[in-house]
């Protein structure tokens, strides 16, 4: 079997299980963890598009998060419009957002763009803590009243939300797909890796930044839409964090960066990592879960740093010409 | 009057956010990695400064050498263990792996020290300094003057040494230090330690005034990436001049606008000018 088969295979064994998982698995804290696991996927795919293949790297992402939870949340109390809607609106906002803010940023590079991107994160947190239409501080809460498939609000069962956040998922990495198989994504990888050659052929290298910057922030609002009808309760603390925002990209550079699998990878070791050492060590309050935790980001950045498919790709070469890659496949 | 006063305030802060900085570029300046857990050698030099006043009743300004010393030995030994394995690696792995050393030392000190709020209570620096009608508190002037005599002592120590010359050197190009005969692994580790002492004596001066916290790096870390991408990167004058002003629209911000928003005013001053000059005020283009 090649390797693209292999991936082809793994890729539809999880999709599989993570189908079947909540109707096998009860436990409420198992099916949420899994749950968060598909959203931080959905976030490092959506992030991978700018900051992998575009190697544009964003510490600022929380924002079009933010843009989608708040657009969508706000379109709800206000005017009684669906999330459903609201979701399109909020990716609509966000990429228009990203190109205004991804005009200035892309005059920077490499780490004074990333700079710049967490400098705006801060500025968007600061502002929406002190707007009364958004809430402040306190954020803005749902109302528990109005359930059902058309309100996107569950109370009975996590259930649908699973599965909307596995649809979302792969919707997302549908789109990553067909970026990667579109001249765009050609484009991407030439401005990544050979700018200055890329632009001595013509390609407007600003042109195709602000593509991916739309797209990708666009797919990320989707998921803070998602967000906030799983919480019901969305404040800035929560939605537009340094922290979240470095989580995005953290995944992406534990799976892979600049690959289709590599964030839903990186998602489900993060996630388990994260929730492992903090019931294994959380319950001391004394940091415990958090040594743990740095300690293996440093110990997967320093020895890994192409991430799991990296290794992957080390342990198992290509044997053949490789194949056309196919979804969730590793490359 | 007050006006005249509140721009000193914002000087003397200012100055210590420098020499917070000028660690960090110097860092930056040498090995071009960003360094995230740079606010974590602040809160080390504070509880340092800390544990020294509670266990033997000596005094933060007294240990201040002693904290120096530390700070370089972990800067210094940071690089050997853990830094020596990325200097090659992608921006992205650099990024991750100070971001994790910035979870690990939290991590740590919660675990030793535990999360409670600390302070330094009883120290020889109390009071007030009056002068030409203007009024500061004394903790404040001595951290400036001590900010100010520690970052002129590095400008001094790259300007002036030979070993300061073979650091410059490395910063500039590498490949030709190397054929020099300078060690760059040497100087790799030298800029570790330089960059987290610096950032240990500043943690040292604000442990009379600040409470000490496993994350009290996070207050000062945005602004220390702010001076230095301000300043332009790797410049160490551009680091302490950009201390200043970031110091002064800070508590001028505050004070004449909603202190809400200062943060707001400096990250936007910050953006206008890598906007208008992405290499900084006073970066190499």
């Amino acid at each position: 079997m090649s390797r693209a088969a292999a991936g082809r295979a793994v890729g539809l064994a999880a999709l599989v299980l993570a189908a079947v998982f909540p109707l096998v698995v009860r436990s409420a804290t198992w099916q949420n963890t899994v749950i968060l696991m598909l959203m931080v996927a959905q976030l490092g795919v959506a992030w991978n598009i700018l900051g992998g293949y575009a190697g544009q790297v964003s510490l600022g992402h929380a924002v079009f998060f933010g843009t989608g939870a708040y657009v969508s949340t706000l379109l709800a109390l206000r005017f009684g419009i669906t999330p459903w809607v609201g979701m399109f609106a909020g990716a609509g906002v966000s990429a228009a957002l990203a190109v205004v803010i991804g005009w200035p940023c892309f005059r920077l590079k490499g780490h004074y763009f990333a700079m710049a991107t967490i400098a705006v994160g801060e500025i968007v947190q600061a502002v929406v803590n002190g707007w009364e239409l958004l809430g402040g501080a306190v954020g803005l809460s749902l109302p528990l009243q109005n359930t059902g498939f058309w309100f996107m609000v569950f109370n009975r069962s996590k259930l649908p939300y699973h599965y909307i956040a596995l649809g979302l998922l792969l919707f997302t990495l549908g789109v990553n797909w067909l970026v990667t198989r579109s001249h765009v994504g050609y484009y991407l990888r030439a401005i990544k890796d050979e700018p200055d050659a890329a632009r001595s052929l013509g390609v407007s290298l600003t042109r195709y930044k602000l593509y991916a910057i739309a797209l990708s922030s666009g797919l990320a609002a989707m998921g803070g839409t998602l967000y906030a009808q799983k919480e019901l309760l969305i404040d800035p603390g929560s939605t537009l964090s340094t922290s979240l925002s470095i989580k995005m990209s953290l995944v992406a550079i534990m799976g892979g960066v600049g690959t289709l699998a590599g964030p839903v990878i990186g998602a489900v070791l993060l996630t388990t990592i994260e929730e492992a050492s903090r019931l294994g060590f959380g319950g001391t309050g004394r940091g415990t879960d958090m040594v743990v935790y740095g300690l293996l980001i440093v110990v997967i950045a320093v020895y890994q740093p192409a991430g799991v498919l990296g290794w992957v790709k080390q342990r198992f070469p290509p044997k053949a010409a490789p194949a056309a890659p196919g979804p969730g496949g590793a490359r | 009057m007050l006006l005249l006063q509140t721009i000193l305030s914002g000087v003397l802060i200012g100055l210590v956010y420098a020499l917070v900085a000028v660690g960090l570029t110097l860092i930056f300046g040498v090995m071009d990695i960003v360094n995230f857990a740079h606010g974590e050698f602040l809160m080390l030099g504070m509880y340092a400064s800390f544990w020294g006043f509670a266990l033997w009743k000596l005094d933060p300004l007294f240990t201040l050498p002693l904290t120096a010393l530390l700070l370089f030995g972990v800067g210094a030994a940071l690089y050997r263990v853990v830094i020596r394995r990325i200097t090659d690696a992608p921006m992205l792995s650099q990024i991750f792996t100070t971001f994790g050393l910035m979870i690990l030392f939290r991590g740590l000190a919660q675990y030793f020290w535990s999360p409670d709020f600390r302070s330094v209570e009883g120290s020889v620096l109390t009071g007030k300094v009056a002068f030409a009608g203007l009024q500061f508190g004394l903790p404040q002037v001595v951290a400036a003057l001590g900010a100010v005599a520690t970052s002129g002592a590095v400008w001094w120590f790259l300007r002036s040494t030979r070993l300061g010359a073979a650091l410059e050197a490395t910063a500039a190009d590498k490949e030709a230090a190397a054929l020099m005969g300078i060690d760059a692994q040497k100087m790799f580790a030298l800029a570790w330690g330089l960059g987290a002492a610096c950032a240990g004596v500043a943690g040292a001066l604000l442990s009379t005034t600040f409470p000490i916290f496993p994350e009290v790096g996070a207050s000062f870390i945005l602004f220390a990436f702010v001076l230095v991408a301000l300043g332009g990167f790797g410049s160490v004058a551009g680091a302490f001049w950009a201390g200043i002003l970031v110091g002064v629209v800070e508590v001028v911000g505050g004070f004449l606008w909603d202190p809400a928003y200062k943060l707001v005013l400096v990250l936007s001053l910050y953006l206008l000018v890598v906007w208008l000059r992405p290499q900084g005020l006073m970066g190499k283009a």
